[in-house]
C-alpha cells in the first residue's frame, strides 16, 4: 500500500521550522549532515531551500551500528564524507524516518569522532514513534504512530515518495 | 564427507581469508568496496570506528615481518579490536605439534581471530581446520603459497588509479616461482577479469605449468612490458641470489631490473608497484621506485584499509542473524 503524502509540503514545513530556529538562536552558518541514504536526499532538499553556503556532509553510520554482531558487514556501506571541520559549529543532522533512535545514536557517536560541535539538532521528515532510546527530533515534517510490524520507507532520490507497508508475516 | 570451501561458512559468508583461489568476483569486489569506505576513517579526528570493540585479534607470526604485521595491527586498532602480537620462532620438525599447542592455548584465552604468517605453505589452512567455530583465520603469508591481503591491497591500488579492471594488461616481473604474492595476485587479477596477465622472469624462476592459471609467460622483459598498464615488480629474496638459480644480483638487474628505458616500453600512464621491501638496484632502479609512476607507498597506505575490510568481513560472518 502506498500512501499519498505531499512530500514537498513536508519539506517546506521543515525548512520553515529550521529557518525560525536559526534566526531565533542567531545561528548564521549551520552545517548540515544527512544520514545515508534517505537522510541525504532530505538534506539535499533542505540545504537548497535554506540556501546554506557550506557543502552538505554525508554520514553512513554502518561502522557505528549496534547490531554488527547480529548482521555482520554490509558491503554496500558508503564512505562518510564531512567536507568541513565540525569543531565549534552548529550541526543540523537530517534523517528521513525517526523510529527506534538507534541510527541517531550511531550518527552522534560518529560525528563526535570528527570533533566537538557547538550543538547538534535533529530534523526528520517523518517521526513514526516507538522509540527505544531517549532520543527526540527537534524538527519533524510529519508525526505518525505506526505499529512495529508496519514499515515506512522513503524512496528516491528523484522524485521522493513514501512507501508504507505491512511486513509480511514470517 | 562433503568438502566445501573452508573459507566460507554455512551461509556462504567469508569466515576465513586464506587464499584468493576459489573466491567469487563479488566477494573480492565487496572487500574492495568495504575498504574504500573504511579508508575514510583516517579523515576523522578520532581515527577509529567501534566495529570490532571487544574482539581480540592475535597476530601469530612464525616468520619475521615488519610492514605486514604493523599494518595488520593498525587495521585491528582502527576497528577498536584488542591486539596481541606473538612472534614465534617455528620449529620445523615439530611444526604440527607446535602450531596446535599454541593454537589451543590462545583459544583458551578467548581470542576471536588469528592472523597467521608462517614459512610453510598451508599453515593458515591447517590452523583454520582446527580452530573453534567462533574463530576466524586470516592468512598473512604462508610459504610460497599465498598472501591474499597483499594481493587485495594491490587490487585496491590498481582500482584507485585505473578505475576499471577489464581493459588492463598487467605484468608481474621476477621470481614468480617462490612468490606467494605473485600467486595471489594472479588469482585476484583473473577473478576480477583483467584483459591479460603476463608473468616475466628467467626460466629458472618460473613455475612449470603456470600458464594453466591463465597467464602469458615471457622471458624477455622488454617484450613483456610492451603496452602494459600495470607493472608489478617482485622482491628477489636474498637467498635466491646465493643459490644456483641465478648467476648474480648484477646480472639479474641487467636482464630483469626495471629501468627508465624499460618502463618506456609500457603505456605512458603505466604504474609501477612493488610489495616491498625493495632491493634497490636489484629488481628496480632507485629513481623508478621513488619516481612519479611509482605507487609503492600508496600500496602501504591502502594495506591498512584493505586489512580492516578483511577483518570486519570475516568477523561479521559469525553474525547470529538478529534473533531479537
Amino acid at each position: 500500500m502506498t500512501q499519498t503524502v505531499d512530500i514537498d509540503k513536508l519539506l517546506n514545513d521543515l525548512s520553515q521550522q529550521l529557518r525560525s530556529h536559526l534566526s531565533d538562536n542567531d545561528i548564521k552558518a549551520p552545517l548540515m549532515i544527512g544520514i545515508h541514504s534517505g537522510g541525504v536526499w532530505v538534506a539535499e532538499r533542505l540545504h537548497q531551500l535554506l540556501q546554506l553556503k557550506d557543502p552538505l556532509g554525508h554520514l553512513d553510520i554502518s561502522f557505528y551500528r549496534d547490531d554488527f554482531s547480529r548482521i555482520g558487514m554490509n558491503p554496500q556501506v558508503k564512505p562518510s564524507h564531512l567536507p568541513f571541520s565540525v569543531d565549534d559549529r552548529h550541526i543540523i543532522l537530517v534523517d528521513d524516518v525517526l523510529y527506534t533512535g538507534r541510527t541517531i545514536r550511531a550518527a552522534l557517536n560518529e560525528i563526535f569522532d570528527y570533533g566537538r560541535p557547538a550543538s547538534v539538532s535533529l530534523a526528520v521528515l517523518i517521526d513514526r514513534g516507538r522509540r527505544e532510546l531517549p532520543i527526540e527530533a527537534n524538527f519533524s515534517g510529519l508525526k505518525m504512530d505506526l505499529a512495529r510490524g508496519e514499515n515506512i520507507k522513503l524512496q528516491g532520490p528523484k522524485p521522493l515518495s513514501l512507501l508504507i507497508a505491512n511486513k509480511a508475516c514470517k | 564427507m562433503i568438502r566445501r570451501n573452508i573459507q566460507l561458512n554455512q551461509q556462504g559468508r567469508l569466515r576465513h581469508f586464506l587464499t584468493i583461489e576459489g573466491l567469487k568476483r563479488q566477494t573480492l569486489v565487496d572487500i574492495l568496496d568495504t575498504a574504500e569506505s573504511l579508508s575514510g576513517v583516517t579523515d576523522q579526528t578520532v581515527k577509529k570506528v567501534p566495529l570490532l570493540r571487544g574482539k581480540t585479534i592475535v597476530n601469530l607470526f612464525f616468520e619475521a615481518s615488519t610492514r605486514t604485521r604493523t599494518t595488520f595491527e593498525l587495521a585491528a586498532k582502527r576497528l577498536s579490536a584488542d591486539v596481541l602480537n606473538l612472534n614465534i620462532a617455528a620449529s620445523a620438525t615439530k611444526k604440527g605439534e607446535t602450531l596446535l599447542d599454541t593454537l589451543h592455548n590462545l583459544q583458551a584465552m578467548h581470542c576471536d581471530m588469528f592472523v597467521v604468517r608462517h614459512a610453510d605453505s598451508g599453515a593458515a589452512h591447517f590452523i583454520a581446520n582446527h580452530v573453534a567455530p567462533h574463530v576466524s583465520v586470516v592468512n598473512a603469508g604462508d610459504g610460497s603459497h599465498a598472501h591474499p591481503t597483499q594481493a587485495m591491497l594491490d587490487m585496491f591500488t590498481i582500482r584507485r588509479v585505473k578505475g576499471d579492471f577489464y581493459p588492463l594488461k598487467v605484468a608481474i616481473v621476477g621470481d614468480v616461482m617462490h612468490s606467494r604474492v605473485a600467486r595471489s595476485q594472479i588469482h585476484a587479477l583473473t577473478t576480477l577479469g583483467v584483459t591479460e596477465v603476463r608473468v616475466i622472469g628467467p626460466k629458472t624462476l618460473m613455475p612449470k605449468g603456470v600458464e594453466a592459471l591463465g597467464v602469458h609467460v615471457y622471458h624477455d622483459l622488454d617484450e613483456g612490458l610492451k603496452d602494459v598498464d600495470v607493472i608489478i615488480m617482485l622482491r628477489l629474496q636474498n637467498e635466491r641470489m646465493e643459490g644456483e638459480l641465478l648467476p648474480s644480483a648484477h646480472e639479474y638487474f641487467q636482464l630483469y631490473g626495471l629501468t627508465q628505458e624499460r618502463l618506456d616500453k609500457a603505456k605512458p600512464d603505466a604504474i609501477v608497484m612493488h610489495p616491498g621491501p625493495i632491493n634497490r638496484g636489484v629488481e628496480i632502479e632507485s629513481s623508478i621506485a621513488d619516481g612519479p609512476r611509482s605507487v609503492i607507498l600508496q600500496q602501504v597506505t591502502h594495506g591498512i584499509a584493505v586489512r580492516m575490510a578483511v577483518m570486519s568481513t570475516c568477523l561479521g560472518s559469525h553474525a547470529d542473524g538478529g534473533a531479537a
